[in-house]
């Protein structure tokens, strides 16, 4: 339970290492230096493309492929998450809305 | 940061955890599933704590843990994560001129705890970087409110995660509220015609490009969404970009 593999420890930090490099990757150098102007017209795009590109696979995906089937409490959770923010406008109240759906079609019958 | 007072004094600090507040529910779920499933894939209760703690960086320790479990090389799991993080890197892109006030250390500290939502939420409160070192501030407390309610909430529900990691069922699926968590605040970002095309375009190019390794088709998938929005953008000057001010 709380063997610690010096190999791992290593590990663990060098991964450490890579969220610092990587989070903080613009702001390693000091220089004077700006993006080009498509670059930052582009970038309004990316936090809402960034999400989509998380969430949408987690619905519509098991095991590496489409679902094939619509028993699926995922589906059923999102449907009711964004209807209540089309709804409501609240992000929690979205939470909410989708698990008071998935944890019974999950639990209860198993989808 | 967010421990600093400087930023705990401005009202945008308080502004910044209210924001953040209203997904905590969600980060707070992937991050015990996240503290669950390092256990159940093969580290030992003092490692996983020592991940949580040190790397706070969720996709790409539930990445490497499988990985470390196998016994491969130390360079294969780091690029490994490294390319699980690489929607970080565009990130910083666009957070630069927002921190290059701040020391270099403050600068990689900031990015360090800064995760997808702080940085969602700092984009659409935002839209340009502040004109004068005070309305720099005051983005940056904003931005610290945001971390450090992401950061209590994720790493608070990881350690129970970790620590009850049998008593919580896989099945149940819990990890899913993360998920809605992102589902609310991207129908929040949509305010745009455009916006709703990037979400479209991302999501279809993430589901066809899954097979890629690492979780490339995360990269892949904003690179073409903003792609085809800048060519749409371009195809329809005189619809000024879906009402400019958006990020």
């Amino acid at each position: 339970m709380f063997d610690l593999d010096p190999w791992t420890l290593l590990t663990i930090v060098a991964l450490g290492c890579i969220t610092v490099i990587t989070r903080g990757f613009f702001f390693l150098s000091d220089k004077p230096w700006t993006l080009p102007h498509w670059a930052q017209r582009g970038l309004q795009y990316a936090p809402i493309a960034a999400l989509a590109a998380v969430v949408v696979p987690e619905i519509v995906m098991a095991q590496g492929e489409l679902v094939r089937t619509w028993q699926d409490a995922r589906l059923f959770a999102a449907a009711a998450g964004g209807a209540w923010f089309y709804w409501r406008r609240g992000v929690l109240g979205t939470i909410v809305a989708g698990m008071l759906v998935y944890l019974p079609l999950r639990i209860g019958l198993g989808w | 940061m967010f421990y600093l007072r400087e930023h705990r004094q401005r009202a945008e600090f308080w502004e910044g955890v209210r924001d953040q507040g209203t997904v905590a529910m969600g980060i707070g779920a992937w991050g015990l599933m996240t503290g669950v499933a390092m256990v159940k894939s093969g580290l030992s209760v003092l490692e996983a704590l020592l991940m949580t703690l040190i790397v706070y960086a969720g996709s790409a320790q539930l990445a490497a843990v499988p990985m470390i479990a196998a016994g491969a090389p130390l360079w294969v799991i780091l690029t490994a994560a490294f390319c699980v993080n690489l929607r970080f890197v565009v990130f910083s892109a666009h957070l630069r001129p927002y921190l290059m006030h701040l020391p270099r250390w403050q600068r990689l500290v900031s990015g360090y705890v800064t995760g997808d939502l702080s940085y969602v939420f700092f984009a659409r409160r935002f839209p340009k970087p502040g004109q004068s070192p005070d309305e720099l501030a005051r983005q940056q407390a904003y931005l610290m409110g945001n971390c450090a309610v992401n950061y209590i909430a994720w790493m608070v529900a990881s350690v129970v995660g970790i620590v009850l990691a049998n008593a919580i069922p896989t099945e149940w699926g819990l990890g899913f509220a993360g998920i809605l968590a992102l589902l609310g605040v991207l129908s929040s970002l949509a305010s745009s015609p455009l916006r709703i095309v990037s979400a479209g375009v991302a999501g279809a190019a993430a589901v066809v490009a899954w097979a890629l390794p690492l979780k490339l088709n995360i990269l892949v998938a904003i690179a073409s969404a903003v792609a085809i929005c800048l060519v749409l953008e371009k195809a329809m000057p005189h619809r000024p970009a879906a009402g400019a001010p958006h990020v």
